[in-house]
Protein backbone atom coordinates (compact mmCIF):
# COMPACT_ATOMS: atom_id res chain seq x y z
CA UNK A 1 0.00 0.00 0.00
CA UNK A 2 1.24 3.23 -1.18
CA UNK A 3 2.12 5.73 2.09
CA UNK A 4 -0.83 8.97 2.08
CA UNK A 5 -2.59 11.32 3.67
CA UNK A 6 -1.18 13.93 5.85
CA UNK A 7 -1.15 13.86 9.81
CA UNK A 8 -0.98 16.33 11.77
CA UNK A 9 -0.41 15.05 15.77
CA UNK A 10 -2.79 17.16 18.34
CA UNK A 11 -1.87 17.54 22.15
CA UNK A 12 -4.44 17.36 25.34
CA UNK A 13 -4.59 18.75 28.32
CA UNK A 14 -6.76 17.36 31.37
CA UNK A 15 -9.43 17.28 28.44
CA UNK A 16 -8.76 20.44 26.30
CA UNK A 17 -6.81 20.56 23.17
CA UNK A 18 -4.03 22.64 23.55
CA UNK A 19 -3.71 25.13 21.07
CA UNK A 20 -0.90 23.99 18.87
CA UNK A 21 -2.99 20.94 17.98
CA UNK A 22 -5.32 23.67 15.53
CA UNK A 23 -1.61 25.85 14.57
CA UNK A 24 -0.41 22.15 13.34
CA UNK A 25 -3.99 21.78 11.25
CA UNK A 26 -3.72 25.05 9.54
CA UNK A 27 0.14 23.51 8.22
CA UNK A 28 -1.57 20.46 7.25
CA UNK A 29 -4.61 21.92 5.60
CA UNK A 30 -2.31 23.78 2.92
CA UNK A 31 0.06 20.46 2.35
CA UNK A 32 -3.22 18.29 2.17
CA UNK A 33 -4.65 20.22 -0.26
CA UNK A 34 -1.10 20.71 -2.62
CA UNK A 35 -1.52 16.91 -2.32
CA UNK A 36 -5.09 16.59 -2.30
CA UNK A 37 -4.82 13.84 0.29
CA UNK A 38 -7.30 13.85 3.89
CA UNK A 39 -5.82 15.70 6.74
CA UNK A 40 -5.72 13.89 9.69
CA UNK A 41 -5.52 14.85 13.56
CA UNK A 42 -4.23 12.30 15.46
CA UNK A 43 -4.73 12.86 19.56
CA UNK A 44 -3.18 10.55 22.11
CA UNK A 45 -4.65 11.28 25.32
CA UNK A 46 -6.66 10.82 28.14
CA UNK A 47 -10.55 11.68 27.52
CA UNK A 48 -11.69 14.45 25.17
CA UNK A 49 -15.74 15.24 24.63
CA UNK A 50 -16.90 14.85 20.84
CA UNK A 51 -17.62 18.24 21.31
CA UNK A 52 -14.27 19.14 21.76
CA UNK A 53 -12.86 16.84 19.01
CA UNK A 54 -15.04 18.62 16.37
CA UNK A 55 -13.40 21.69 17.22
CA UNK A 56 -10.81 20.14 15.15
CA UNK A 57 -12.92 19.59 12.47
CA UNK A 58 -14.20 23.13 12.18
CA UNK A 59 -9.85 24.23 12.07
CA UNK A 60 -9.34 21.97 9.27
CA UNK A 61 -9.31 18.46 9.96
CA UNK A 62 -10.99 16.19 7.49
CA UNK A 63 -10.70 12.98 10.21
CA UNK A 64 -9.69 12.53 13.94
CA UNK A 65 -8.11 9.82 15.18
CA UNK A 66 -8.12 9.59 18.57
CA UNK A 67 -6.54 6.86 21.04
CA UNK A 68 -8.46 7.16 23.96
CA UNK A 69 -7.60 6.16 27.70
CA UNK A 70 -6.75 6.89 31.00
CA UNK A 71 -3.65 5.95 31.10
CA UNK A 72 -2.41 7.82 28.12
CA UNK A 73 -3.45 11.29 29.97
CA UNK A 74 0.32 12.27 31.14
CA UNK A 75 2.82 11.57 28.33
CA UNK A 76 5.18 8.99 28.10
CA UNK A 77 7.98 8.60 25.64
CA UNK A 78 7.61 5.01 25.57
CA UNK A 79 4.12 4.47 25.60
CA UNK A 80 3.07 7.37 22.63
CA UNK A 81 6.18 5.89 20.81
CA UNK A 82 4.13 2.86 20.56
CA UNK A 83 0.36 3.55 19.65
CA UNK A 84 2.08 6.40 17.34
CA UNK A 85 4.46 3.71 15.19
CA UNK A 86 1.80 0.69 15.30
CA UNK A 87 -0.60 3.68 13.70
CA UNK A 88 1.91 4.93 11.11
CA UNK A 89 2.75 1.04 9.90
CA UNK A 90 -0.84 0.34 9.53
CA UNK A 91 -2.60 3.32 8.29
CA UNK A 92 1.03 4.45 6.15
CA UNK A 93 0.61 8.40 6.23
CA UNK A 94 2.86 10.31 3.51
CA UNK A 95 3.44 13.27 5.91
CA UNK A 96 3.25 13.65 10.12
CA UNK A 97 3.79 17.00 11.56
CA UNK A 98 4.20 17.11 15.42
CA UNK A 99 4.80 20.24 17.72
CA UNK A 100 8.30 21.09 18.50
CA UNK A 101 7.51 21.15 22.03
CA UNK A 102 9.35 19.22 24.56
CA UNK A 103 7.15 16.22 24.40
CA UNK A 104 7.16 16.50 20.06
CA UNK A 105 10.24 16.82 19.89
CA UNK A 106 10.76 13.61 22.07
CA UNK A 107 8.49 11.62 20.22
CA UNK A 108 9.19 12.20 16.64
CA UNK A 109 12.69 10.89 16.99
CA UNK A 110 11.91 7.85 19.14
CA UNK A 111 9.25 7.12 16.21
CA UNK A 112 11.56 7.91 13.35
CA UNK A 113 14.32 5.81 14.48
CA UNK A 114 12.03 2.73 15.03
CA UNK A 115 10.23 2.90 11.32
CA UNK A 116 13.00 4.29 9.93
CA UNK A 117 11.73 7.45 8.56
CA UNK A 118 13.60 11.34 8.16
CA UNK A 119 12.70 14.22 10.59
CA UNK A 120 13.47 17.74 10.42
CA UNK A 121 13.51 19.46 13.41
CA UNK A 122 11.83 22.89 14.37
CA UNK A 123 10.75 23.80 10.98
CA UNK A 124 9.28 27.04 10.52
CA UNK A 125 8.69 26.69 6.64
CA UNK A 126 7.03 23.62 4.66
CA UNK A 127 5.81 23.51 0.95
CA UNK A 128 5.34 20.64 -1.21
CA UNK A 129 7.71 20.60 -4.37
CA UNK A 130 5.30 20.91 -6.82
CA UNK A 131 7.69 18.19 -9.30
CA UNK A 132 8.04 15.28 -6.89
CA UNK A 133 5.28 15.73 -3.93
CA UNK A 134 7.95 15.38 -1.53
CA UNK A 135 8.01 17.59 1.30
CA UNK A 136 10.02 20.82 1.18
CA UNK A 137 11.13 21.43 5.22
CA UNK A 138 12.69 24.89 6.28
CA UNK A 139 14.48 25.63 9.63
CA UNK A 140 16.92 27.89 11.28
CA UNK A 141 20.36 26.29 12.25
CA UNK A 142 23.49 27.24 13.57
CA UNK A 143 21.91 29.91 15.91
CA UNK A 144 19.61 30.76 12.68
CA UNK A 145 22.62 32.10 10.96
CA UNK A 146 21.15 29.88 8.07
CA UNK A 147 18.25 28.50 6.77
CA UNK A 148 18.29 25.17 5.52
CA UNK A 149 15.69 23.33 3.75
CA UNK A 150 15.64 19.91 3.95
CA UNK A 151 13.46 16.35 2.36
CA UNK A 152 13.19 13.24 3.05
CA UNK A 153 13.08 11.79 -0.76
CA UNK A 154 12.97 7.94 -0.49
CA UNK A 155 11.45 7.62 3.08
CA UNK A 156 7.89 7.50 4.00
CA UNK A 157 6.15 9.00 6.39
CA UNK A 158 7.84 12.98 6.04
CA UNK A 159 8.16 13.99 9.13
CA UNK A 160 8.77 17.50 11.07
CA UNK A 161 8.34 19.20 14.12
CA UNK A 162 7.18 22.57 13.69
CA UNK A 163 7.79 25.51 16.12
CA UNK A 164 4.80 26.59 18.13
CA UNK A 165 3.22 30.09 16.87
CA UNK A 166 5.18 29.82 14.06
CA UNK A 167 1.39 29.48 11.85
CA UNK A 168 -2.10 30.81 13.02
CA UNK A 169 -5.07 28.91 13.42
CA UNK A 170 -7.28 28.43 10.70
CA UNK A 171 -10.79 30.13 11.60
CA UNK A 172 -13.39 28.05 12.85
CA UNK A 173 -15.69 26.81 10.06
CA UNK A 174 -18.91 25.48 11.90
CA UNK A 175 -19.90 23.69 8.55
CA UNK A 176 -17.02 21.90 7.62
CA UNK A 177 -17.77 18.10 8.17
CA UNK A 178 -15.47 15.41 9.52
CA UNK A 179 -15.34 12.02 10.95
CA UNK A 180 -14.22 11.09 14.31
CA UNK A 181 -12.48 7.76 14.96
CA UNK A 182 -12.20 6.58 18.38
CA UNK A 183 -9.33 3.69 18.95
CA UNK A 184 -9.34 1.42 21.93
CA UNK A 185 -5.62 1.56 23.22
CA UNK A 186 -4.22 -1.92 23.02
CA UNK A 187 -3.06 -2.97 26.40
CA UNK A 188 0.38 -4.54 25.06
CA UNK A 189 1.86 -1.52 23.65
CA UNK A 190 1.90 0.08 27.11
CA UNK A 191 5.19 0.56 28.57
CA UNK A 192 5.23 1.02 32.36
CA UNK A 193 9.92 1.28 32.45
CA UNK A 194 8.79 5.30 33.22
CA UNK A 195 6.71 6.60 35.24
CA UNK A 196 4.81 9.81 35.83
CA UNK A 197 4.47 10.18 39.97
CA UNK A 198 4.29 14.10 40.02
CA UNK A 199 4.06 17.10 38.42
CA UNK A 200 4.75 20.97 39.86
CA UNK A 201 3.22 23.51 37.83
CA UNK A 202 5.51 26.52 37.74
CA UNK A 203 3.56 28.69 34.97
CA UNK A 204 2.27 30.91 37.77
CA UNK A 205 0.19 34.02 36.57
CA UNK A 206 3.21 34.89 34.18
CA UNK A 207 2.62 31.79 32.09
CA UNK A 208 4.61 30.30 29.63
CA UNK A 209 6.81 32.69 27.54
CA UNK A 210 6.39 30.11 24.16
CA UNK A 211 2.68 30.60 24.04
CA UNK A 212 2.67 34.59 25.00
CA UNK A 213 1.52 36.38 22.20
CA UNK A 214 3.63 39.35 23.49
CA UNK A 215 7.33 38.85 25.29
CA UNK A 216 8.92 41.56 27.48
CA UNK A 217 12.61 40.19 27.92
CA UNK A 218 15.29 41.87 30.14
CA UNK A 219 18.71 41.24 30.01
CA UNK A 220 22.20 42.19 31.58
CA UNK A 221 21.24 46.20 31.45
CA UNK A 222 18.71 45.87 33.91
CA UNK A 223 21.15 45.66 36.54
CA UNK A 224 19.73 43.99 39.25
CA UNK A 225 16.74 41.29 39.90
CA UNK A 226 14.27 44.30 41.39
CA UNK A 227 14.23 45.88 38.49
CA UNK A 228 12.23 43.31 36.57
CA UNK A 229 9.45 44.77 38.18
CA UNK A 230 9.02 47.75 35.53
CA UNK A 231 9.34 44.78 33.08
CA UNK A 232 6.53 42.97 34.69
CA UNK A 233 4.78 46.15 34.53
CA UNK A 234 5.27 46.57 31.13
CA UNK A 235 4.52 42.86 30.01
CA UNK A 236 0.84 43.37 31.81
CA UNK A 237 0.40 46.29 29.76
CA UNK A 238 0.86 44.79 26.76
CA UNK A 239 -0.45 41.85 27.67
CA UNK A 240 2.35 39.77 27.49
CA UNK A 241 4.73 38.01 29.99
CA UNK A 242 8.34 38.34 31.22
CA UNK A 243 11.18 36.83 29.81
CA UNK A 244 15.49 37.40 29.78
CA UNK A 245 18.67 36.50 28.53
CA UNK A 246 21.00 34.12 29.73
CA UNK A 247 23.10 36.77 31.28
CA UNK A 248 20.04 37.85 33.39
CA UNK A 249 18.70 34.17 34.10
CA UNK A 250 22.94 33.15 35.24
CA UNK A 251 22.62 36.44 37.58
CA UNK A 252 18.88 34.79 38.93
CA UNK A 253 17.09 37.90 37.92
CA UNK A 254 14.95 35.74 36.11
CA UNK A 255 14.34 31.92 36.04
CA UNK A 256 15.80 29.45 32.94
CA UNK A 257 12.31 29.02 31.88
CA UNK A 258 12.35 32.53 31.00
CA UNK A 259 15.24 32.22 28.96
CA UNK A 260 15.17 32.94 25.20
CA UNK A 261 17.75 31.51 23.09
CA UNK A 262 20.03 29.31 21.70
CA UNK A 263 20.59 27.45 25.07
CA UNK A 264 16.86 28.40 26.47
CA UNK A 265 13.47 28.81 24.31
CA UNK A 266 12.57 29.70 21.11
CA UNK A 267 10.06 31.94 20.72
CA UNK A 268 8.22 33.47 18.07
CA UNK A 269 5.30 35.82 19.85
CA UNK A 270 3.88 38.55 17.88
CA UNK A 271 5.81 41.20 19.76
CA UNK A 272 9.66 41.14 21.01
CA UNK A 273 10.63 43.51 23.46
CA UNK A 274 13.88 43.61 24.29
CA UNK A 275 15.16 46.02 27.09
CA UNK A 276 18.87 46.05 27.80
CA UNK A 277 19.57 43.10 25.61
CA UNK A 278 22.75 43.22 23.56
CA UNK A 279 21.68 40.94 20.81
CA UNK A 280 24.21 38.10 20.74
CA UNK A 281 23.89 35.86 17.94
CA UNK A 282 22.74 32.67 20.98
CA UNK A 283 19.82 35.45 21.93
CA UNK A 284 18.86 36.20 18.30
CA UNK A 285 18.50 32.48 17.79
CA UNK A 286 15.67 32.26 19.99
CA UNK A 287 13.44 35.04 19.29
CA UNK A 288 13.85 36.20 15.97
CA UNK A 289 11.44 34.94 13.93
CA UNK A 290 8.93 37.42 16.37
CA UNK A 291 6.32 39.46 14.16
CA UNK A 292 7.47 42.19 15.47
CA UNK A 293 10.95 43.26 17.64
CA UNK A 294 11.21 46.15 19.81
CA UNK A 295 14.34 47.19 21.42
CA UNK A 296 15.40 49.92 23.92
CA UNK A 297 19.45 50.15 24.48
CA UNK A 298 21.84 52.85 25.55
CA UNK A 299 24.05 51.62 23.06
CA UNK A 300 23.27 52.87 19.44
CA UNK A 301 25.70 49.86 18.36
CA UNK A 302 23.78 47.58 19.95
CA UNK A 303 23.55 44.20 17.36
CA UNK A 304 19.73 44.17 18.55
CA UNK A 305 19.08 47.10 16.79
CA UNK A 306 19.98 45.41 13.38
CA UNK A 307 16.94 42.88 13.71
CA UNK A 308 14.68 45.74 15.58
CA UNK A 309 11.27 47.09 13.75
CA UNK A 310 11.70 49.86 16.22
CA UNK A 311 14.22 51.06 18.37
CA UNK A 312 14.85 53.38 21.14
CA UNK A 313 18.56 54.50 21.94
CA UNK A 314 18.04 55.40 25.20
CA UNK A 315 18.62 54.51 29.63
CA UNK A 316 16.06 51.99 29.69
CA UNK A 317 15.74 53.50 33.64
CA UNK A 318 14.19 56.89 31.89
CA UNK A 319 12.59 54.91 28.65
CA UNK A 320 10.34 52.05 30.35
CA UNK A 321 8.86 54.07 33.55
CA UNK A 322 7.81 56.96 30.87
CA UNK A 323 6.61 54.25 28.10
CA UNK A 324 4.83 52.72 31.73
CA UNK A 325 3.22 55.65 32.54
CA UNK A 326 2.12 56.46 28.91
CA UNK A 327 0.75 52.97 28.04
CA UNK A 328 -1.39 53.05 31.57
CA UNK A 329 -3.06 56.71 30.01
CA UNK A 330 -3.96 55.52 26.79
CA UNK A 331 -5.65 52.17 28.61
CA UNK A 332 -7.97 54.75 30.40
CA UNK A 333 -8.58 57.05 27.57
CA UNK B 1 27.70 3.00 38.43
CA UNK B 2 28.97 2.85 34.26
CA UNK B 3 27.93 6.11 32.03
CA UNK B 4 28.65 6.78 28.15
CA UNK B 5 28.27 10.51 27.79
CA UNK B 6 28.00 10.88 23.56
CA UNK B 7 29.33 14.37 22.79
CA UNK B 8 29.49 16.07 20.27
CA UNK B 9 32.29 18.63 18.57
CA UNK B 10 30.97 21.56 17.14
CA UNK B 11 32.26 24.92 16.05
CA UNK B 12 32.48 27.68 18.42
CA UNK B 13 29.29 29.96 17.38
CA UNK B 14 29.89 32.65 20.35
CA UNK B 15 31.59 35.17 17.79
CA UNK B 16 30.71 33.93 14.83
CA UNK B 17 30.89 36.73 12.09
CA UNK B 18 28.98 37.00 8.91
CA UNK B 19 30.76 37.92 5.72
CA UNK B 20 28.91 41.68 4.64
CA UNK B 21 28.96 40.77 1.40
CA UNK B 22 28.69 37.17 0.74
CA UNK B 23 26.33 36.97 3.55
CA UNK B 24 28.18 33.59 4.80
CA UNK B 25 29.43 32.52 8.24
CA UNK B 26 33.15 33.26 8.32
CA UNK B 27 34.44 30.20 9.55
CA UNK B 28 38.30 30.75 9.58
CA UNK B 29 39.76 30.54 12.35
CA UNK B 30 36.63 29.27 14.10
CA UNK B 31 37.77 26.83 16.92
CA UNK B 32 36.18 23.45 17.35
CA UNK B 33 34.83 23.27 20.76
CA UNK B 34 32.49 20.01 22.63
CA UNK B 35 29.02 21.14 22.14
CA UNK B 36 28.14 23.33 25.32
CA UNK B 37 25.49 21.67 26.23
CA UNK B 38 26.98 18.44 26.39
CA UNK B 39 28.95 20.02 29.64
CA UNK B 40 25.92 19.71 31.50
CA UNK B 41 25.67 15.93 30.75
CA UNK B 42 29.76 15.62 31.27
CA UNK B 43 29.12 17.02 34.59
CA UNK B 44 25.73 15.00 35.60
CA UNK B 45 27.98 11.93 34.89
CA UNK B 46 31.19 12.72 36.51
CA UNK B 47 29.29 13.89 40.04
CA UNK B 48 27.12 10.52 39.38
CA UNK B 49 30.28 8.73 39.60
CA UNK B 50 31.85 10.53 42.52
CA UNK B 51 29.11 9.15 44.45
CA UNK B 52 28.15 5.89 43.58
CA UNK B 53 31.46 4.74 41.63
CA UNK B 54 31.78 3.68 38.63
CA UNK B 55 33.56 5.07 35.24
CA UNK B 56 32.29 7.86 32.92
CA UNK B 57 33.02 6.95 29.12
CA UNK B 58 33.04 10.20 26.95
CA UNK B 59 31.46 9.27 23.06
CA UNK B 60 32.06 10.64 20.11
CA UNK B 61 31.46 9.99 16.25
CA UNK B 62 33.70 12.93 14.38
CA UNK B 63 36.50 13.36 12.09
CA UNK B 64 40.02 12.34 13.89
CA UNK B 65 40.11 15.76 15.13
CA UNK B 66 37.11 15.37 17.15
CA UNK B 67 39.60 13.64 19.75
CA UNK B 68 40.33 16.73 21.24
CA UNK B 69 37.37 17.11 22.73
CA UNK B 70 37.19 13.29 23.90
CA UNK B 71 40.31 14.50 25.61
CA UNK B 72 38.70 17.93 26.93
CA UNK B 73 36.50 15.18 28.51
CA UNK B 74 38.78 13.61 30.36
CA UNK B 75 40.41 16.97 31.74
CA UNK B 76 37.12 17.12 33.44
CA UNK B 77 37.07 14.22 35.07
CA UNK B 78 35.42 11.09 32.63
CA UNK B 79 37.67 8.29 32.38
CA UNK B 80 37.52 7.36 29.07
CA UNK B 81 37.12 8.44 25.19
CA UNK B 82 35.79 6.71 22.55
CA UNK B 83 36.42 7.93 19.10
CA UNK B 84 33.44 6.45 16.53
CA UNK B 85 35.71 7.50 12.84
CA UNK B 86 35.33 6.70 9.22
CA UNK B 87 34.77 8.38 6.22
CA UNK B 88 32.08 6.26 5.43
CA UNK B 89 29.80 8.47 8.51
CA UNK B 90 30.46 11.63 7.48
CA UNK B 91 27.37 13.56 6.21
CA UNK B 92 25.22 11.31 8.44
CA UNK B 93 21.95 12.73 9.36
CA UNK B 94 20.32 12.16 13.25
CA UNK B 95 18.69 8.92 12.20
CA UNK B 96 21.85 7.49 11.27
CA UNK B 97 24.65 9.10 14.14
CA UNK B 98 22.10 7.09 16.47
CA UNK B 99 22.40 4.41 14.25
CA UNK B 100 26.01 4.52 14.58
CA UNK B 101 26.08 5.63 18.09
CA UNK B 102 24.10 2.74 18.79
CA UNK B 103 26.16 0.12 17.55
CA UNK B 104 29.07 1.67 19.62
CA UNK B 105 27.33 1.69 22.92
CA UNK B 106 27.37 -2.23 22.48
CA UNK B 107 30.70 -2.45 22.08
CA UNK B 108 31.62 -0.60 25.00
CA UNK B 109 31.18 -2.29 28.59
CA UNK B 110 28.04 -2.24 29.89
CA UNK B 111 26.32 0.43 31.22
CA UNK B 112 23.85 1.52 33.45
CA UNK B 113 23.27 5.03 31.91
CA UNK B 114 23.77 7.09 29.19
CA UNK B 115 23.58 10.64 29.59
CA UNK B 116 23.40 12.64 26.48
CA UNK B 117 23.17 16.94 26.14
CA UNK B 118 19.62 18.20 25.43
CA UNK B 119 20.93 19.79 21.67
CA UNK B 120 23.80 20.24 19.38
CA UNK B 121 24.22 23.75 19.09
CA UNK B 122 25.43 23.42 15.27
CA UNK B 123 22.49 21.40 14.03
CA UNK B 124 20.28 22.14 17.21
CA UNK B 125 17.79 19.07 16.68
CA UNK B 126 18.24 17.45 19.95
CA UNK B 127 16.91 14.00 18.10
CA UNK B 128 20.55 12.05 18.59
CA UNK B 129 19.49 11.32 22.18
CA UNK B 130 15.64 10.30 22.24
CA UNK B 131 16.54 8.11 18.82
CA UNK B 132 19.82 6.31 20.52
CA UNK B 133 17.20 5.16 23.51
CA UNK B 134 14.78 4.28 20.57
CA UNK B 135 17.02 1.99 19.12
CA UNK B 136 18.35 0.82 22.20
CA UNK B 137 14.98 -0.03 23.46
CA UNK B 138 16.26 1.48 27.21
CA UNK B 139 13.86 4.37 28.61
CA UNK B 140 14.17 7.87 28.01
CA UNK B 141 13.90 10.88 30.07
CA UNK B 142 14.43 14.05 28.04
CA UNK B 143 14.89 17.65 29.61
CA UNK B 144 16.20 16.19 32.76
CA UNK B 145 16.61 19.08 35.00
CA UNK B 146 17.59 17.08 38.54
CA UNK B 147 18.17 13.92 39.62
CA UNK B 148 16.45 13.32 42.61
CA UNK B 149 17.38 9.62 43.96
CA UNK B 150 19.34 6.87 42.61
CA UNK B 151 18.52 3.22 43.20
CA UNK B 152 20.41 0.12 42.12
CA UNK B 153 17.53 -0.65 39.77
CA UNK B 154 16.25 3.19 39.09
CA UNK B 155 16.11 6.85 39.62
CA UNK B 156 13.81 9.50 39.90
CA UNK B 157 14.35 12.59 38.15
CA UNK B 158 12.84 16.12 37.24
CA UNK B 159 11.68 17.06 33.82
CA UNK B 160 11.50 20.55 32.51
CA UNK B 161 8.36 20.63 30.37
CA UNK B 162 6.46 23.91 29.33
CA UNK B 163 4.78 24.16 32.10
CA UNK B 164 6.42 22.99 34.79
CA UNK B 165 8.42 19.90 36.34
CA UNK B 166 7.15 16.64 36.09
CA UNK B 167 8.76 13.77 38.24
CA UNK B 168 9.77 10.88 36.93
CA UNK B 169 10.59 7.25 38.22
CA UNK B 170 12.84 5.48 35.24
CA UNK B 171 14.11 1.95 35.27
CA UNK B 172 17.81 1.54 34.35
CA UNK B 173 19.72 1.41 32.43
CA UNK B 174 18.28 4.54 30.52
CA UNK B 175 19.13 7.32 28.60
CA UNK B 176 18.57 10.56 29.94
CA UNK B 177 19.26 13.81 28.07
CA UNK B 178 19.71 16.99 30.53
CA UNK B 179 19.25 20.78 30.66
CA UNK B 180 21.37 23.35 31.66
CA UNK B 181 19.30 23.61 35.41
CA UNK B 182 20.87 20.37 35.98
CA UNK B 183 24.82 21.37 36.67
CA UNK B 184 27.12 23.62 36.83
CA UNK B 185 30.17 22.00 34.70
CA UNK B 186 33.50 21.99 36.30
CA UNK B 187 36.50 23.44 34.71
CA UNK B 188 39.39 20.61 33.42
CA UNK B 189 41.80 20.51 36.22
CA UNK B 190 45.72 20.31 35.33
CA UNK B 191 46.29 16.82 37.05
CA UNK B 192 42.99 16.33 34.35
CA UNK B 193 44.72 17.78 31.40
CA UNK B 194 48.16 15.76 32.30
CA UNK B 195 45.56 12.23 32.57
CA UNK B 196 43.44 13.34 29.13
CA UNK B 197 47.28 13.86 27.44
CA UNK B 198 48.47 10.15 28.35
CA UNK B 199 45.21 8.69 27.78
CA UNK B 200 44.57 6.39 24.71
CA UNK B 201 41.37 6.68 22.67
CA UNK B 202 40.27 3.67 20.84
CA UNK B 203 39.06 4.31 17.54
CA UNK B 204 36.36 2.50 16.26
CA UNK B 205 35.87 2.49 12.82
CA UNK B 206 32.70 0.97 10.34
CA UNK B 207 34.14 -2.62 9.95
CA UNK B 208 34.86 -2.72 14.19
CA UNK B 209 30.86 -1.88 14.65
CA UNK B 210 29.54 -4.50 12.68
CA UNK B 211 27.41 -1.77 11.22
CA UNK B 212 25.32 -2.28 8.01
CA UNK B 213 26.22 0.08 5.11
CA UNK B 214 23.35 1.03 3.82
CA UNK B 215 23.02 3.17 6.76
CA UNK B 216 25.69 5.11 7.29
CA UNK B 217 26.79 8.46 6.59
CA UNK B 218 25.04 10.70 3.70
CA UNK B 219 23.82 7.69 1.74
CA UNK B 220 22.58 6.13 4.65
CA UNK B 221 20.41 9.41 5.96
CA UNK B 222 16.94 9.56 5.13
CA UNK B 223 17.12 13.23 5.25
CA UNK B 224 18.71 15.70 2.55
CA UNK B 225 19.56 18.88 2.78
CA UNK B 226 18.98 20.57 -0.37
CA UNK B 227 19.23 24.49 0.17
CA UNK B 228 21.50 26.49 2.86
CA UNK B 229 20.24 30.43 2.58
CA UNK B 230 21.46 32.99 4.81
CA UNK B 231 18.56 34.88 6.21
CA UNK B 232 18.62 38.82 5.70
CA UNK B 233 19.52 39.62 9.45
CA UNK B 234 18.65 43.32 9.27
CA UNK B 235 15.12 44.92 9.49
CA UNK B 236 15.78 48.09 8.73
CA UNK B 237 13.01 49.65 11.34
CA UNK B 238 12.97 52.89 12.88
CA UNK B 239 15.75 53.91 15.04
CA UNK B 240 14.93 56.90 17.42
CA UNK B 241 17.54 58.33 20.27
CA UNK B 242 16.15 59.37 23.22
CA UNK B 243 18.90 61.77 24.66
CA UNK B 244 16.61 64.64 26.27
CA UNK B 245 13.61 64.53 27.82
CA UNK B 246 11.88 65.91 24.37
CA UNK B 247 13.78 63.16 22.33
CA UNK B 248 12.47 60.96 25.25
CA UNK B 249 8.56 61.90 24.73
CA UNK B 250 9.08 61.80 21.30
CA UNK B 251 10.22 58.38 20.96
CA UNK B 252 8.05 57.49 23.29
CA UNK B 253 4.75 59.04 21.73
CA UNK B 254 6.01 57.58 18.22
CA UNK B 255 6.45 54.02 19.79
CA UNK B 256 2.92 54.12 21.09
CA UNK B 257 1.49 55.06 17.70
CA UNK B 258 3.86 52.11 16.10
CA UNK B 259 2.44 49.70 18.68
CA UNK B 260 -1.13 51.12 17.46
CA UNK B 261 -0.86 50.68 13.49
CA UNK B 262 0.82 47.60 14.58
CA UNK B 263 -2.39 46.41 16.73
CA UNK B 264 -0.25 45.62 19.69
CA UNK B 265 -2.63 48.20 21.58
C1 LIG C 1 26.71 28.13 23.80
C2 LIG C 1 26.10 29.42 24.21
C3 LIG C 1 24.73 29.46 24.37
C4 LIG C 1 24.12 30.67 24.74
N1 LIG C 1 22.77 30.68 24.85
C5 LIG C 1 22.16 31.86 25.13
C6 LIG C 1 20.74 31.92 25.21
O1 LIG C 1 20.02 30.93 25.10
N2 LIG C 1 20.16 33.11 25.46
C7 LIG C 1 20.90 34.26 25.63
O2 LIG C 1 20.31 35.32 25.83
N3 LIG C 1 22.23 34.21 25.57
C8 LIG C 1 22.88 33.04 25.33
N4 LIG C 1 24.24 33.01 25.31
C9 LIG C 1 25.00 34.20 25.78
C10 LIG C 1 25.15 35.28 24.75
O3 LIG C 1 26.34 35.05 24.02
C11 LIG C 1 25.28 36.65 25.45
O4 LIG C 1 26.33 36.58 26.39
C12 LIG C 1 24.01 37.09 26.18
O5 LIG C 1 22.89 36.96 25.35
C13 LIG C 1 24.16 38.53 26.59
O6 LIG C 1 23.06 38.90 27.42
P1 LIG C 1 22.65 40.43 27.52
O7 LIG C 1 22.29 40.93 26.18
O8 LIG C 1 21.63 40.48 28.59
O9 LIG C 1 23.98 41.10 28.12
P2 LIG C 1 25.00 42.08 27.42
O10 LIG C 1 25.53 41.52 26.18
O11 LIG C 1 25.96 42.46 28.47
O12 LIG C 1 24.09 43.30 27.03
C14 LIG C 1 23.55 44.21 27.94
C15 LIG C 1 23.00 45.35 27.14
O13 LIG C 1 22.34 46.25 27.99
C16 LIG C 1 22.57 47.56 27.55
N5 LIG C 1 22.39 48.47 28.69
C17 LIG C 1 23.13 48.57 29.81
N6 LIG C 1 22.65 49.52 30.63
C18 LIG C 1 21.58 50.04 30.02
C19 LIG C 1 20.67 51.09 30.37
N7 LIG C 1 20.73 51.74 31.52
N8 LIG C 1 19.69 51.38 29.48
C20 LIG C 1 19.59 50.72 28.31
N9 LIG C 1 20.43 49.74 27.94
C21 LIG C 1 21.41 49.40 28.78
C22 LIG C 1 23.98 47.53 27.02
O14 LIG C 1 24.17 48.56 26.06
C23 LIG C 1 24.07 46.15 26.40
O15 LIG C 1 23.77 46.18 25.03
C24 LIG C 1 24.89 31.83 24.95
C25 LIG C 1 26.27 31.76 24.80
C26 LIG C 1 26.88 30.58 24.43
C27 LIG C 1 28.36 30.55 24.27
N1 LIG D 1 28.37 12.93 16.41
C1 LIG D 1 27.98 12.75 17.69
N2 LIG D 1 28.76 12.03 18.54
C2 LIG D 1 28.38 11.83 19.82
N3 LIG D 1 27.26 12.33 20.34
C3 LIG D 1 26.44 13.05 19.56
C4 LIG D 1 26.75 13.30 18.19
N4 LIG D 1 25.77 14.05 17.67
C5 LIG D 1 24.88 14.26 18.67
N5 LIG D 1 25.28 13.66 19.82
C6 LIG D 1 24.58 13.66 21.13
O1 LIG D 1 23.22 13.93 20.92
C7 LIG D 1 22.82 15.16 21.52
C8 LIG D 1 21.83 15.87 20.64
O2 LIG D 1 22.42 16.24 19.41
P1 LIG D 1 21.56 16.72 18.15
O3 LIG D 1 20.45 15.73 17.98
O4 LIG D 1 22.53 16.71 17.01
O5 LIG D 1 21.06 18.09 18.48
C9 LIG D 1 24.13 15.92 21.75
O6 LIG D 1 23.99 16.82 22.80
C10 LIG D 1 25.08 14.76 22.05
O7 LIG D 1 24.93 14.31 23.39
Amino acid sequence: MEHKGVWTIAEESEGSLKSVSYELLSRGRKLADALQVELVSVLIGGPVSDERLQELIRRGADRVLFVEDNKLSSFTTETFSNVLSDLIRSRKPEIILAAATVNGRTLMPHVAMKIHAGLTADCTELAIEPETGNLLQTRPAIGGNILATIKSPNHRPQMATVRPRSSKPLDADPARKGSIERIELDPALIDKRVRRVGFINNEGEEGNIQEADVVVSGGKGMKKANNFGMLTELAHQLGGTVGASRDAVDRAWAKYPQQVGLSGKTVTPKLYVAIGISGAIQHLAGMKTADIIVAINSDPDATIFQVSDFGIIGDLFEVVPLLNERLAKEKNR
Amino acid sequence: MNIVVPIKQVPETSNVKMDPVTGTIIRDGVESIINPLDLYAIETAIQLKETYGGKVTALTMGPPAAEKALREAIAMGCDEGVLVSDRKFSGADTWSTAYVLVHAVKKLDDFDLIIAGERATDGDTGQVGPAMASALDIPLASYISRIDSVRADGMTVERLVEEGYETLEIDLPALLTVVKEISYPRLPTLRGKQKARNTELPVLTAEDLEVEEVYLGLKGSPTRVVKIETPKVTRGGTILKAVDEESMNDAIEELVEFLKTREMI
